[in-house]
Formats: C-alpha cells, sequence, structure tokens
C-alpha cells in the first residue's frame, strides 16, 4: 500500500486547502465590507468592543493575507511543488499537521483579535502563545516543502519552486525576527516587543515590507510561474528574465522597509537607502510580469474563451501597476503627499485584490477541478461572471481611494495666504465620504464574486469523480 | 554612529547595487548562436522555457534606476557616515521651511499684537486667523466648532472656569491649565458618595431628580470636603479652576453616573502650554478669537 501512495500526488492536504480558500476568502472580505462600511457608518459598531473598527480591521488583514492568502499559497505549492518535481509530498501526517495547525492559528486569530488581544504590530497582531504557534506550522511547512524538493526526480528546480521556497524561507525569518516579544506573565497574552522606539519601528516595517515582498510577492509570482504557462499551454517566456529578477527581486526587497518611514525619527540614511531600493524594485518586480504577459503571448485567442486566463492576465496588469505605484510612492517627496491618506490604502487593495487575490481566484479554478476528479468547474459562465465582479470592483475600489487620498494629501497640506492650515482634519473627513461610498461598493462587488464562486466551486466538487493522482514519469 | 557600523552599511549598500548591476552585465548578452524559439529542454509537468533575450527596454530602466541610486546616494545621506554632498537632513529641510514661513507669516501676525482684545474684535481678518489656527491647534481637544466635549471646555458658551477676560484666555493658553480633583471615593464611601451627590443635584439650577432624604447629609460632606475649592453656594472658584456645580455645564459629563464618577475618581485634566507651540503673537490671535466667541453669544441673550 506504502509503495502504491508513494506512487501517487498527495491531492487531500491541497483539496482541504483549495476549499478553505473560498470560505476564509469569504470571511476575510466580508470583514473588510463591514469595516467599509463601518467608515461610512460609524454607527455600525453598534457600541460593541469587538465589534469596533480598531479590532475588526486587523482580523480583516489577517484573514485575508494569513487565511485567505494562506491557504491558496499552501495549497497552490503542495499542488505545484509534487507535480513539478514529480514526488509526493514527504510526509501526510507533516503535511496534515500543517493544515490543521494553520487552521488552529486563524482560528485563534478570529477569538483574540476581537477580545482586543494584540501586540500592535501591523499585519503581526497576533499574540505571542500563536506567534509560536505560527513558528512551528511553519517550519513544518518549510519541511515538508523542501523535503519534497529534495526527492524530486528532475535535474533542475522549476522557477515556480524557487519563488515559493523564497517566500517560505523569508517569512520563517521575518516572523521570529519581528515577533520576538517578553510576555508580561507566562499565563498572560500580553507582552512587549523586544525592540524599542525607532529600532522597534524599524524592524516591525522591515517585516512589514518583506511580507508584502515574500508573501505576497514572491509566493503569488510562484502561483503565476505554475499556472500561467500551464493554463496557457505555451513554454515560460524567459528562463533567463527568471533567474535575473528572481535574484534582483529577493536581494533587493530587503531594504525597501524604511520608505514606510520617511520623515520619522528613522536615521536619515536609513530613509534614503529605503527609498533608492524601492525604486531600483521597479525592474526586478517587472520582470516577473513580462514573463507572466509574454508567456500568454501566443495565446492570447485562449482570452475570448477561457475566464480562468482573464483572471491571470489582469492579475499581473494589476501586479505591474502596483509595483509600479509602490516605487514612486516611496520616493520621499511623493510620500509626503500620499502618507497617512487612503491613497496608501488605494495601493494596497489594487496589490491585494488585483494581484493577489486574482491570480490566486484563477489558479483556484484551474486547480479545483483536477483534484476532485472533474474535466473542468461546473459552470465556465459562472467564472466570467466572478471575473467581471471582481475586475469592476477592484478598479472602482482604487479608483475611489486615489482621488480619496490625494484629495486628503491636498485638502491636509493647503494653506492660507497668512501660512495657517485651510482645512480641519474633519472637513477632509467630509471631503472622502462619498470616495467610501463608491469603495464600499466595490467592495461589496468584489465580495459577490466569491459568493458566485464558492457556489460554483460546491456544484464542482459536490459528486466528486475519481482524480488522477499518479505520478507520470519525467519526460526526459 | 561607529567607523566600524558606518563602513558596515556602505559595503552593504555598495555591494547590492554594484551587485544588481553586475547580475545585468552577465545575463544581458545571449549567445548569438542560439536559436530564440529552442527551449531550455527542462520540462516540469509539461511546462516548457524558451530562453529568449530580456527586453531591451526593461534593462535601460534597470540600468536607470542604478544610475539615480547612485547619484542620489551621492547627493544625500544614505552611505553610512557620509552626509551627501548636498548637505540635506531632515531636520534642516525642517528648519529651513519654518524660518521661510516664519519670514513671511510672522509679520502678519505681528501686526495685531499691539492691539488689545476688544479691539480686535472689530477687526474681522484678525478673527478669520485666530479662527485658522484655531482649527490647526486647538481642535483636537476643542472641536472644529470650539464647542468642546466631555472634558474640553465649550469655548462658546460663555462659562469661564479660568475667567474669560482677555488677560485669562491669554494665560490660559500661554500656560496651560492643569485641572485636578482628587478622587474621593475612597475617603468617602459609597454612602456619603452619594449624599453628596444628591446634595449637589438639589441645588442645581435646574431642576434635577434627587433624593431628598440625603440631601442634609450631603451638604455635610460637601461642607467637609467640597466647598474650600467649589465654594460655599457651590458658584465655583476661577482662581482654582474649580467648576460651577450649580448651572447645568457639566465638564466631566452631567448624568447621574458621570457626575459620581467624578466625585469618585478624580479628574486630572491638562490643557497643555503654548506658548513654545504657538508663540506670542498667534497665541494673542487665538485668544481674540476664542474672546469673540462668547462675545457673540452674550450678545445673543441680551437680544
Amino acid at each position: 500500500m506504502s509503495e502504491l501512495k508513494e506512487h501517487n500526488y498527495n491531492y487531500k492536504v491541497v483539496r482541504q486547502f483549495a476549499v478553505m480558500s473560498v470560505v476564509w476568502g469569504i470571511v476575510g472580505m466580508a470583514l473588510g465590507v463591514w469595516i467599509a462600511a463601518q467608515l461610512m457608518f460609524p454607527a455600525l459598531n453598534f457600541d460593541t468592543a469587538w465589534l469596533s473598527f480598531g479590532r475588526l480591521r486587523p482580523l480583516h488583514t489577517n484573514a485575508v493575507i494569513f487565511a485567505f492568502g494562506g491557504c491558496v499559497l499552501m495549497g497552490t505549492s503542495f499542488y505545484a511543488v509534487q507535480r513539478t518535481s514529480y514526488a509526493r509530498l514527504i510526509s501526510d501526517k507533516l503535511a496534515a499537521f500543517v493544515f490543521w495547525g494553520w487552521q488552529a492559528v486563524i482560528i485563534a486569530a478570529i477569538i483574540t483579535l476581537p477580545m482586543g488581544l494584540t501586540s500592535t504590530k501591523e499585519y503581526a497582531e497576533l499574540e505571542w502563545p500563536i506567534d509560536i504557534l505560527i513558528a512551528i506550522v511553519w517550519i513544518a511547512y518549510a519541511w515538508v516543502f523542501f523535503g519534497t524538493i529534495v526527492k524530486r526526480k528532475v535535474a533542475h528546480i522549476y522557477v515556480a519552486n524557487w519563488f515559493y521556497g523564497a517566500f517560505i524561507i523569508t517569512i520563517a525569518i521575518l516572523h521570529i525576527v519581528n515577533s520576538a516579544a517578553l510576555p508580561i506573565d507566562w499565563t498572560s497574552f500580553k507582552s512587549y516587543s523586544a525592540y524599542a522606539g525607532a529600532i522597534d519601528a524599524m524592524v516591525q516595517w522591515w517585516y512589514g515590507h518583506n511580507a508584502v515582498g515574500f508573501y505576497l510577492t514572491a509566493g503569488f509570482l510562484g502561483i503565476m510561474y505554475y499556472f500561467v504557462p500551464k493554463q496557457a499551454e505555451r513554454p515560460v517566456y524567459s528562463y533567463r528574465l527568471s533567474i535575473v529578477h528572481f535574484w534582483a527581486l529577493i536581494a533587493v526587497y530587503m531594504w525597501a522597509g524604511p520608505h514606510h518611514l520617511h520623515y520619522s525619527s528613522l536615521p536619515d540614511w536609513a530613509q534614503s537607502a529605503g527609498m533608492v531600493f524601492s525604486i531600483i524594485l521597479l525592474a526586478p518586480s517587472w520582470g516577473g510580469m513580462i514573463n507572466g504577459i509574454m508567456t500568454l503571448s501566443g495565446a492570447w485567442h485562449k482570452l475570448r474563451t477561457d475566464p480562468i486566463i482573464k483572471f491571470l492576465i489582469v492579475s499581473l496588469s494589476f501586479y505591474g501597476m502596483s509595483t509600479f505605484e509602490g516605487p514612486m510612492m516611496a520616493i520621499k517627496t511623493v510620500n509626503a503627499l500620499s502618507h497617512n491618506t487612503d491613497w496608501t490604502i488605494g495601493h494596497v487593495h489594487a496589490g491585494a485584490l488585483g494581484w493577489v487575490a486574482m491570480v490566486s481566484i484563477g489558479a483556484l479554478y484551474a486547480m479545483i477541478p483536477s483534484l476532485f476528479g472533474k474535466e473542468k468547474m461546473h459552470s465556465i459562465s459562472l467564472i466570467n461572471v466572478h471575473f467581471w465582479l471582481s475586475t469592476i470592483g477592484v478598479v472602482l475600489y482604487i479608483a475611489a481611494m486615489w482621488i480619496a487620498g490625494v484629495t486628503q494629501g491636498l485638502m491636509w497640506r493647503a494653506t492660507n495666504s497668512d501660512g495657517t492650515l485651510t482645512y480641519t482634519f474633519v472637513q477632509a473627513l467630509e471631503a472622502t465620504y462619498p470616495y467610501y461610498g463608491i469603495r464600499l461598493f466595490g467592495g461589496i462587488l468584489f465580495l459577490a464574486g466569491m459568493f458566485v464562486m464558492a457556489y460554483n466551486v460546491l456544484k464542482t466538487i459536490k459528486n466528486p469523480g475519481k482524480a488522477d493522482t499518479k505520478i507520470p514519469q519525467p519526460v526526459h | 554612529m561607529s567607523d566600524f557600523w558606518s563602513g558596515y552599511i556602505i559595503a552593504i549598500i555598495v555591494i547590492n547595487i554594484v551587485g544588481c548591476f553586475l547580475l545585468l552585465h552577465f545575463t544581458r548578452k545571449k549567445k548569438a548562436s542560439a536559436d530564440e524559439n529552442e527551449t531550455t529542454g527542462h520540462v516540469y509537468d509539461g511546462i516548457e522555457e524558451y530562453d529568449k533575450p530580456m527586453p531591451r527596454w526593461w534593462l535601460v530602466m534597470f540600468y536607470i534606476t542604478i544610475v539615480f541610486s547612485i547619484v542620489y546616494l551621492i547627493l544625500y545621506p544614505g552611505l553610512g557616515k557620509f552626509q551627501g554632498v548636498l548637505g540635506w537632513s531632515k531636520i534642516s529641510q525642517y528648519e529651513e521651511e519654518m524660518a521661510k514661513a516664519d519670514e513671511k507669516y510672522l509679520p502678519l501676525f505681528k501686526k495685531y499684537s499691539s492691539m488689545s482684545i476688544e479691539s480686535l474684535q472689530q477687526e474681522p481678518e484678525a478673527l478669520a486667523m485666530g479662527q485658522s489656527i484655531f482649527a490647526n491647534t486647538c481642535f483636537g481637544c476643542h472641536g472644529a466648532d470650539a464647542r468642546g466635549g466631555v472634558g474640553f471646555p465649550d469655548l462658546t458658551d460663555n462659562d469661564w472656569i479660568y475667567g474669560g477676560t482677555p488677560e485669562d484666555i491669554i494665560y490660559s493658553i500661554t500656560e496651560g491649565r492643569n485641572g485636578a480633583m482628587p478622587a474621593w471615593g475612597e475617603t468617602l464611601g459609597e454612602q456619603k458618595l452619594s449624599a453628596v451627590l444628591h446634595y449637589v443635584l438639589s441645588e442645581n439650577e435646574v431642576e434635577r431628580t434627587h433624593r431628598k432624604d440625603l440631601v442634609e447629609e450631603g451638604k455635610e460632606v460637601y461642607q467637609t470636603y467640597c466647598q474650600v475649592c467649589h465654594s460655599n453656594d457651590l458658584s465655583g472658584n476661577q482662581e482654582l479652576g474649580a467648576p460651577n456645580l450649580k448651572d447645568d455645564i457639566w465638564l466631566h459629563g452631567g448624568s447621574i453616573t458621570m457626575i459620581k464618577d467624578t466625585i469618585r475618581y478624580g479628574v486630572n485634566a491638562n490643557m497643555p502650554k503654548h506658548k513654545d507651540i504657538l508663540g506670542k503673537d498667534k497665541i494673542h490671535l487665538v485668544a481674540a478669537y476664542v474672546y469673540s466667541l462668547s462675545q457673540d453669544e452674550e450678545s445673543q441673550d441680551e437680544q
């Protein structure tokens, strides 16, 4: 039996992650819609502490990044690493531990964040006991992933796996270093960071920006490098470009954190270094976009018939757009206008919805039928509906936040002839109000798309067939 | 920064930038013989790879960002202790901009500093400036409309905790105020706490529901503990900043629970001093504006 098992891929854990991706996607995005509505109608917190914006906002970010994004990354990486290595995951038990451990982390987040238990570090709010669990699960994840690569049956390691691998190693380092903290008492959830002052801020944004760089960029580029050529049935455009942009990306991203701390008490040299490396980062980031889009050239006709390709190509476009916008916003003079405005929120969502969510959705639609022994998704036209809901939703969202952000930035700095500020803070907030409405509407459309997806997935997996898990012989 | 760390920072920045350049330099040219449509020969799960040259425009863009970085790091601080040839720092930028603004705007404010607060009431331009300064600096606590909130005095109601003469207002802004009331909860105990609360309610100019049976005892408590600051007839004391307890204006909340909490836990309210934040001339203008708010009220009352 065990020998027979060795000749088959482990799809069980991938199926689990795939289904939970959809579930957590809906939960995380629904929370986003809810807090977007609270910004328009503050009464929606019902004067209840655990429904308040300050507690639900970190829950939203944790749910979309770590619950939705995490399940997509873990699921697709386990799928791609097996198939491109022609090998079963090294341990079913450890893979199952990664799945259940990760779900435990998510549940712990859903309980503790609304209770107000937070380390206050953005995107790393979870308190120390959960941080320890994350570290253990992550090391198990790395063990399974790299162990599978080690026993691959082809000489080379496919480029998607480099990106997944860089993401897994770096997130382990980032998480452990940034979360270092001393609990006030071993029975308490409350802890204090191991770092203080400007150093704490720098460590936090070294973590924060590399979470963007390695989790939301490198990890999802891994998805792109597997699913784009697969779905387009075209060779990857340039092996050479993939090597160059990979090494440049991972070397340069490490530096970009200080651009979150322009004009702060961080020393000038660190701010400058953060800014110049953010600008250098433009080309390495675009390398991935070029390789993805050019891989599709020669398969453009598929855009007409295959909405999955539409998801992938639009996600690459948003990736290119937000990785252009990022370096621009890292320039000190631009940052002086954009910092603390809703422009930042728009930028983040161009990346998070336009790139991360859309490439994930495309990959899930491509992967789910084969996991459940089906030819294709239950309804291709519903994928198309989902595509348009998502695309229109993102466009409304980011356009609204751009206008809102630039309006806020300009109103905050406008001065009267006597040098005093023209507007009070609340006037800028009032000017933002209509755009909060458009943003909310865009978010609702995107969430509606996720419900369409859930229905389609449910229909597809309701009567699963026998998935073809047999590991083929490598071609050469 | 020690020489070691400065050198370390310079080294890793330079290595990283030069590394990017070398990476491009050694990979940008492809063997001339190679066929563009030839794949690398690797096949992974049916995926093949071309090895096409990197787009020229992309390489050019990459080089431009590298050149930009080098120029920037020569001009601005970035390479360890090296301050950059422009000698720029964020502090110097701030100081230059502030000096420029002071030079331009201070004369505008100074123009009115010799006029009395009363006479500034006839100067709409001065009041408008005062309002702008207020909207920039004071709104966080007192609200953009100056009507305050719980713990933050309403500046439009002509009820002055520290006095409403121009001198009083200027002093409050310049030197700040510290409104401290001790916590009486432990000293008084529950019974006396309720008693004094109901006494205070019974004396209010507004009819408030209260327990008549506690008033007598409450009055005794009041005279022992409270009247020193809030005065015998509950009218407060502007010298000490003890609010009037007879009117219907409650700085720390007027509900029974809130008044009781105020007595129980005390108050430690702080208005920061603005001497260094605003400077004398701006304080003069903002005081004129604050003064004008209650003048309007008064004239409305008279009508």
